[in-house]
């Protein structure tokens, strides 16, 4: 846009109003995506700004890209262009929170942290406990398709999402789903949205069913030898008739990043002394109920975790905050730990874990390069490379290491994608894993919402 | 040209696996609602090849083609709407693989809901999605409709519990999408297709997740003097942290067609009641189901009974599975709605469909999955008497109006099919119709797939679609029709 000069933006002011338009050059560098610039920073109001804003950018053939905490901009590949930013901080209001009906309504640039204590005046939560907590919006976790570990019980937006509003690339005003926690009427194309990462439409506000805060949270963490014992725990625990409320395997330099300088603006509260060791494995369990349950769980898992060879078991009741923010906050962390962090994002069948634990693992060492893994009960896998320097070197050895990764979990029957890798690595890496059969339907689909590429264009698969 | 796609089937499949003579289709006009419509021809493919085949036959003459299961559908759905192809996928019905392990497994669309469950129950698992026609519907028909079902309420849908699929496009394109392990890259396929009602895709194969079985299941049923009582019980639960693994209420008119029907030991003169269960490990269930009975008692419920034991607990079950039967013996015909609200204005709801029974004079039974606000009034009619079935149409469209009025929606389980395609504008924009209708044009661009379903005809929604059920001497009675109505 920048041939357009002052015409776009007094056009862009009448949008959204003066005070909502900025180019001024701090601004537009804190929306940064993967190095690029916007031309401008919008603040849209409400939905109508929006629809506004994304009809002139098509006529004006603009991009536009809507962020909200801008904490997980990075997924994907850099945008072939980035014209105007939408902020949608300014869309930040609970429309409707029935308590009784379990169902909130929530404009998108609201923080999950405000919904949070709305939702807790009411013994209610959302359980979206996804990554950078603090500052992240519920349009973002939607648009980004992050998840946390509360999917073990809670599953993932894709599961309590009722519906939501949004805005196609056509400028066109719409909606998907319902605001009632069974609904199949029409096509649900809020499922489309999730991790969408912006290029089908701008979400303007979503709606979820709430849950109730589960009582007296504790954790266990049990400590291993070794990743097969670990992933041995797992599955006896599927196997067991526990249903924890997280499920979470640690490796062993977790011990090491969770006490370090990256941590600790995450969580200022010490990790309670010897709940990991830098030698060990872990496994940790969350797990809540009256004191019969929580003694059930208990008695239970150290049990199945000493028939698993655990070394060490802690339970964790009130400094488990201490622990869990960690556990939530891995990614953050890790990114935080190196210049050049690159985290490959595994899937495999739950069984199938220890197997792309241990390729990675040998990808990694083979490389000489240091690494720290999360991998949720129910088989995804964060592994995260961490080199000592962003140079040449280290990309190469990460390109190697995260291609035999790709070849190594689709042989397991799975698929890897590198959500998070320094800007200047993208195009080395294969960031949305090996070629996807599937891409032709998602053409299909992209064309459908926005034909002339202005929402996010390229960030998605394939360069979507 | 119809003689030369019959030889074309024919030679495709065998003759015992294409029907034709009217007498044949007869039973294929029919799903589990009131509506009706009759195929050109039925035919029974046995293999993914088979399908892929016959989409292209139905390309080649510009047939339409419409998948089927078991029939079971409540929206008419799995019906020939204007003729074509019916693609049943009764001998497609082979459970491919099991893997414990993962809790996975791995169906052609014609297995039977319950037969899967049955099949994995030695190893402490199941298909959660349980709608009450499970011993008759299909997986491939749960998946087409989103099927839901009594436990839902705790263990979600059918797009909950469905992970991948190979589907046959209608432009003969034979694809696989999602994966068995989770979080299948790129746009969420999975979550478009499963639901679609058979406007995208022809599903040829299914893998989906298997559920743990709770350690322990506490049935209870809890007796109120009045609907305002027991409706109060259902919001209060929640209030209380606990999320009932299912919760049901029958009203009273319901419950004595109901007991004169499966002797369940239900009471004859009250107003409603509650059957709800709690599970989980026992320590849990256990005290969720102290905690449930005392709220029970604190809104006046007058008796709780919990069930001692699993004879005890499926008669109370058979009775809720039932109630769709038991209403069919005291009416020639009965329309089941299926609106959603917020579960907070199921008082106000009841009372309104309750005004509107009056007004158009129905009885209204009402039985429903109280605690996702998804209600499914029975309404009593006969279909022989064109006059009763257009007022029966208009007390149903009142009823929808008012649930959306609500702030609910259409259908909560049912799908839109052929029945509700027309009130879909009171709920969705020209726009967003129009955003949804090129999702279909996108996969389904001639639209011989399941044509005039989901989408309001261009019609307008003032028309209503009425064909009164033929006489046949006595009336046929909706136990008659192929296949168990689900609910």
């Amino acid at each position: 846009m920048s041939a357009t000069g002052t015409t776009s933006h007094s056009r862009l002011a009448d949008l959204v109003g003066s005070t909502n338009v900025s180019i001024e050059p701090e601004q537009l560098a804190s929306f940064e995506i993967d190095g690029m610039r916007p031309a401008a920073v919008l603040r849209p109001e409400s939905k109508a700004h929006v629809a506004e804003i994304v009809k002139f950018a098509g006529s004006e053939k603009l991009s536009v890209i809507a962020s909200g905490g801008r904490t997980k901009l990075n997924i994907g590949l850099p945008p072939k262009r980035y014209d105007l930013a939408l902020d949608m901080s300014a869309l930040n209001k609970i429309i409707a929170y029935d308590p009784g009906d379990l169902t909130l309504s929530v404009e998108a640039g609201t923080r999950l942290l405000e919904v949070g204590k709305a939702l807790a005046q009411h013994g209610q939560f959302l359980p979206l406990a996804v990554p950078s907590l603090r500052h992240t919006t519920v349009g973002g976790i939607v648009a980004s398709g992050v998840d946390g570990p509360l999917r073990q019980f809670y599953g993932t937006a894709r599961d309590f999402l009722l519906g939501l509003e949004f805005v196609t690339g056509e400028g066109v005003s719409a909606k998907s789903g319902g605001r009632v926690v069974k609904n199949v009427t029409g096509y649900d194309i809020h499922k489309l949205m999730i991790g969408s990462l912006g290029t089908l439409g701008v979400i303007t506000s979503l709606n979820f069913k709430t849950f109730p805060l589960p009582m007296s949270p504790r954790g266990f963490v049990a400590r291993f030898r070794s990743a097969a014992q670990a992933c041995d725990l797992r599955n006896r625990i599927a196997k067991s008739p526990l249903t924890p409320i997280t499920l979470d395997i640690l490796s062993p330099r977790c011990a090491e990043l969770f006490v370090s300088d990256a941590a600790s603006r995450f969580e200022t509260a010490p990790l309670p002394a010897n709940v990991l060791s830098s030698t060990e494995w872990a496994v940790t369990v969350g797990y809540a109920g009256n004191e019969k349950v929580l003694a059930r769980y208990e008695a239970d898992l150290r049990r199945i975790s000493q028939e698993s060879g655990a070394t060490n078991v802690t339970v964790l009741a009130e400094n488990l905050n201490a622990a869990w923010t960690r556990k939530r906050e891995f990614i953050p962390i890790a990114l935080a730990s190196s210049p050049a962090t690159t985290i490959v994002k595994i899937t495999v069948l739950p069984a199938r874990m220890n197997d792309a634990l241990t390729a990675a693992q040998n990808a990694a060492e083979s490389n000489s390069l240091p690494w720290a893994a999360l991998a949720r009960g129910l088989g995804i896998i964060y592994f995260a490379l961490l080199p000592s320097a962003q140079d040449d070197e280290s990309r190469k050895r990460v390109v190697s290491v995260t291609t035999a990764m790709h070849e190594a979990c689709a042989k397991l029957g799975g698929q890897s994608t590198i959500p998070w890798c320094p800007t200047a690595w993208k195009p080395y890496l294969k960031i949305w894993g090996l070629e996807n059969p599937n891409f032709p339907q998602m053409q299909k689909i992209k064309t459908v919402f926005d034909s002339q590429g202005v929402l996010s264009p390229g960030r998605f698969v394939g360069g979507l | 040209m119809k003689s030369e796609l019959l030889r074309d089937l024919k030679s495709l499949l065998g003759d015992d696996a294409v029907l034709h003579r009217p007498e044949e289709l007869l039973l294929y006009e029919y799903d589990g609602s009131v509506e009706i419509a009759r195929p050109t021809c039925v035919v029974f493919p046995r293999t993914t090849a088979h399908v892929q085949q016959i989409v292209k036959l139905a390309n080649q003459y510009q047939t339409p083609l419409i998948g089927r299961g078991a029939g079971t559908g409540l929206s008419g759905g799995a019906l020939a709407r204007n003729g074509g192809i019916l693609t049943v996928f009764s001998r497609m019905n082979r459970i491919l693989d099991i893997d414990l392990e993962n809790q996975r497994a791995t169906v052609q669309p014609g297995v039977v809901n319950s037969d899967l469950s049955a099949a994995v129950a030695h190893a402490g698992l199941h298909f959660a999605p349980d709608p009450s026609s499970q011993k008759a519907c299909t997986i491939g028909g749960n998946v087409s409709e989103n099927s839901g079902g009594p436990h839902t309420l705790a263990y979600g849908v059918t797009t909950n519990h469905t992970l991948s699929l190979e589907a046959v496009l209608p432009t003969g394109e034979l694809i696989r999408i999602g994966n068995p392990a989770l979080d299948p890259t790129g746009y969420d396929l999975m979550g478009l297709f499963v639901g679609s009602e058979g406007t995208l895709a022809l599903i040829t194969e299914i893998t989906v997740k298997l559920t743990r079985l709770p350690e322990t299941v506490k049935t209870l049923l809890a007796v109120f003097e009045t609907l305002d009582d027991a409706t109060e019980t259902v919001v209060d639960i929640t209030a209380r942290g606990i999320t009932p693994a299912a919760c049901e209420m029958l009203d009273g008119w319901t419950l004595r067609a109901v007991e004169a029907y499966v002797h369940a030991g239900f009471p004859l003169d009250c107003a409603a009641v509650l059957l709800l269960e709690v599970d989980g490990v026992k320590e849990a269930a256990e005290q969720h189901a102290e905690d449930v009975a005392e709220i029970c008692r604190k809104h006046h419920a007058r008796e709780v009974r919990v069930a001692r034991d699993a004879r005890e607990r499926d008669l109370l079950w058979k009775g809720r599975k039932n109630a769709f039967g038991a209403v069919g013996r005291l009416s020639a015909t009965y329309y089941v709605q299926d609106g959603v609200i917020p579960r907070t204005k199921l008082p106000a709801t009841l009372r309104h469909i309750n005004e509107i029974g009056k007004k158009y004079g129905f009885q209204i039974g009402n039985i429903f999955h109280a605690g996702d606000g998804n209600l499914h009034p029975l309404i009593l009619f006969d279909a022989r008497d064109q006059d009763q079935f257009r007022r029966v149409i208009a007390a149903s469209d009142e009823i929808i109006k008012f649930c959306i009025d609500m702030g609910g929606a259409i259908t909560g389980e049912h799908g839109v099919g052929m029945e509700k395609d027309r009130l879909m504008p009171l709920l969705f924009t020209e726009a967003e119709l129009g955003v949804m209708s090129r999702v279909r044009d996108a996969f389904n661009p001639s639209g011989l797939l399941n044509p005039d379903k989901i989408f309001p005809s261009k019609k307008g929604c003032g028309e209503i679609h009425i064909r009164p059920l033929p006489v046949h001497g006595t009336a046929p009675q909706p136990t008659n029709a192929p296949g168990v109505p689900a609910a």
